[in-house]
């Protein structure tokens, strides 16, 4: 395990109010999300990654070790490349917006040049912000220029804690996009700590589940978003997400067909072109179970399957069943009662039907 | 009128000692205000204490302290001798040494408190961003404290020229050597020169309002910068 190059986590932690314990092999690339109720941690893993705060174990990323409690060695934060945007943007208040940016990049040895910070401050679209003082710049374009600032040090790792939850809806929604561009153009790897769903759908490419500080579940995000944990740990928003693939349109009504783990759905169609690979979102509570396939009904799309799992959720009228289809699982919220009146129980074929199906572009 | 003559030397040893002392401060009460602000030691405590002491004790006690350990038998007294330096009991270094010790508490708690503001999240931003322990202090701590330093060093320059008990108890008052404005003004009284204690006392007076006004309206520039 020692010597395996990646991304590799252990930590342990003990505060007086929570614990934190868990072991992580995560991706050199790409988004990974650590997702949690408030409480649970996700904010001291990240700090503990960034060397904020003291805690055991070891941690590795790619060719340098920051922390090795067995060898009594732990990289200070400020020699470990790292790139770490807070909750709230943090701007130095006695510095210029240029200067702001600058900070971390007359620290960084010369060799990377000022080639990180083009490219963050064009990825972020900040440059008519660049002469401008903090005090006159919004929330949303102040966290933009805080990340911009993480950036510009083309830093090994990218440490997001949850940068959208002190900004309103509105600012959020200017915000999201600019972090998808981020998604997209960015190699280094990315934690973003979050408990907003759709922030998870929309950005995660690898899912970290933390409970009362230990590993929940963790795995790529289609695969944590059709797991029970995930299911039951987030309620009414759960729901799975997954990439299809465009292959019919009906033009005259509108709708798209997408290929889907191997059945196929209509969608409502947003300009879409056949062959376009797009992140769809299927909530638990948007399907219904049927026994048979039902015709005089409005809903467009009817799935086979089979139950895999039942499971109770906070609720207790109230369950979550997983049911395969073809090559996918698909989830669905329904009542007990309906459950026992119908007399479903794993291994019973049903019929799911969806309601309807977001599209994330 | 013409005793009016003997006040110049003591106002330019004043400000001599005000300007030396409140710039020695600076450099002497930042890192120990820093310490104050940032360190978990159990120590923090009782130094803090140990610092604002002056604030409560009678100048006279502090005075005397420091006087006999400047004198001959003192421990400061017999290094400096050993030294070849002589002794510093009734001389200008003696008043600035007493000068420090007694002003401590009006330097290190106005930039302990503007340190203690600036709060733990600019320092990790810093340390994210590659910089130093050191360098954050000169990059960002530093600034940031910047009304805070202001304060302190105008506080300790108008206290230390307020000071009269320490300044009487270590110096002993020689013209042109020790005596300060507030020794000069206590002369004029003894020896009945009401015109030029009058004179001397307003000018003191007029002096330490427009220090506080200024101390004020620094405060009200500063608050806006930041807000």
């Amino acid at each position: 395990m020692n010597h395996k190059p990646g991304f590799a986590i252990q930590l342990k932690l003990k505060r007086a109010s929570f614990s934190i314990d868990l072991e992580l092999d995560l991706p050199l690339n790409g988004i990974t999300a650590v997702f949690g109720p408030s409480g649970s941690g996700k904010t001291s893993l990240l700090r503990c990654l960034a060397g904020l705060e003291e805690a055991q174990g070891y941690i590795r990323i790619g060719d340098q070790t920051w922390l090795d409690s067995g060898r009594h060695l732990s990289t200070p934060t400020w020699k470990r490349e790292i790139g770490y945007v807070f909750q709230e943007a943090s701007l130095f208040e006695h510095l210029s917006v240029r200067d702001n940016i600058y900070f971390g990049l007359k620290r960084v040895k010369q060799s990377h040049g000022s080639a990180g910070l083009r490219e963050a401050v064009s990825l972020l679209g900040i440059e008519h912000l660049l002469g401008r003082s903090i005090q006159s710049l919004s929330g949303g374009e102040r966290q933009r220029v805080a990340i911009a600032r993480a950036l510009a040090t083309q830093p090994k790792l990218l440490l997001l804690d949850e940068p959208l939850a002190s900004l309103d809806v509105a600012r959020r929604r200017e915000v999201l996009p600019w972090l998808e561009r981020l998604h997209d153009a960015l190699k280094m790897p990315m934690v973003y700590v979050t408990h907003a769903m759709e922030e998870l759908a929309r950005l995660a490419d690898y899912v970290v589940l933390l409970e009362h500080g230990r590993v929940g579940a963790c795995g790529p995000l289609t695969e944590v978003t059709r797991s029970r944990e995930l299911a039951l740990a987030i309620g009414d928003e759960a729901g799975i997400i997954s990439s299809a693939i465009v292959v019919d349109r009906d033009e005259v009504h509108h709708l798209a067909q997408l290929l889907f783990g191997g059945t196929k759905l209509w969608v409502r169609d947003q300009g879409l072109t056949i062959g376009q690979t797009v992140r769809i979102r299927m909530l638990a509570r948007d399907v219904s179970l049927t026994k048979t396939v039902q015709e005089d009904t409005t809903i467009q799309n009817h799935l086979s399957g089979i139950i895999e799992s039942i499971d109770t959720l906070l609720h207790p009228g109230q369950a979550v069943v997983r049911v395969r289809c073809s090559q996918e699982i698909l989830m669905a919220h329904v009542t007990l009662r309906s459950l026992q009146r119908l007399e479903l129980r794993p291994g019973s074929p049903v019929w799911c039907q969806v309601k309807s199906v977001a599209l994330m572009l | 009128m013409n005793q009016l003559s003997d006040a110049w030397p003591a106002i330019a040893l004043t400000l001599k000692l005000a300007s030396l002392s409140s710039f020695l401060l600076l450099i002497i009460a930042t890192p120990l205000a820093w310490w104050l602000s940032q360190t978990k030691s159990l120590w923090r405590k009782p130094i803090g204490a140990l610092i604002t002491l002056p604030l409560v004790l009678p100048p006279t006690v502090l005075g005397f302290y420091i006087l006999v350990l400047l004198g001959p038998k003192g421990w400061v007294g017999q290094l400096t001798q050993s030294l070849g330096i002589g002794v510093w009991s009734f001389s200008f270094t003696g008043l600035l040494i007493g000068s420090l010790v007694f002003s401590l508490p009006f330097a290190v708690q106005p930039i302990q408190y503007a340190f203690e503001a600036i709060g733990k999240r600019p320092l990790e931003v810093a340390a994210t961003l590659r910089a130093s322990p050191i360098d954050t202090f000169f990059s960002v701590a530093l600034p940031l404290a910047k009304p805070g330093l202001l304060t302190a060093t105008v506080l300790s320059f108008a206290h230390t020229i307020g000071e009269f008990g320490v300044v009487l108890m270590i110096g002993g008052n020689i013209p042109g050597q020790t005596r300060v404005v507030s020794t000069q003004i206590f002369g004029y009284v003894e020896s009945m020169a009401y015109v030029e204690a009058h004179l001397l006392s307003a000018g003191m007076l007029a002096f330490s309002f427009l220090v506080l006004l200024a101390l004020g309206q620094l405060k009200s520039r500063s608050d806006k910068v930041l807000t």
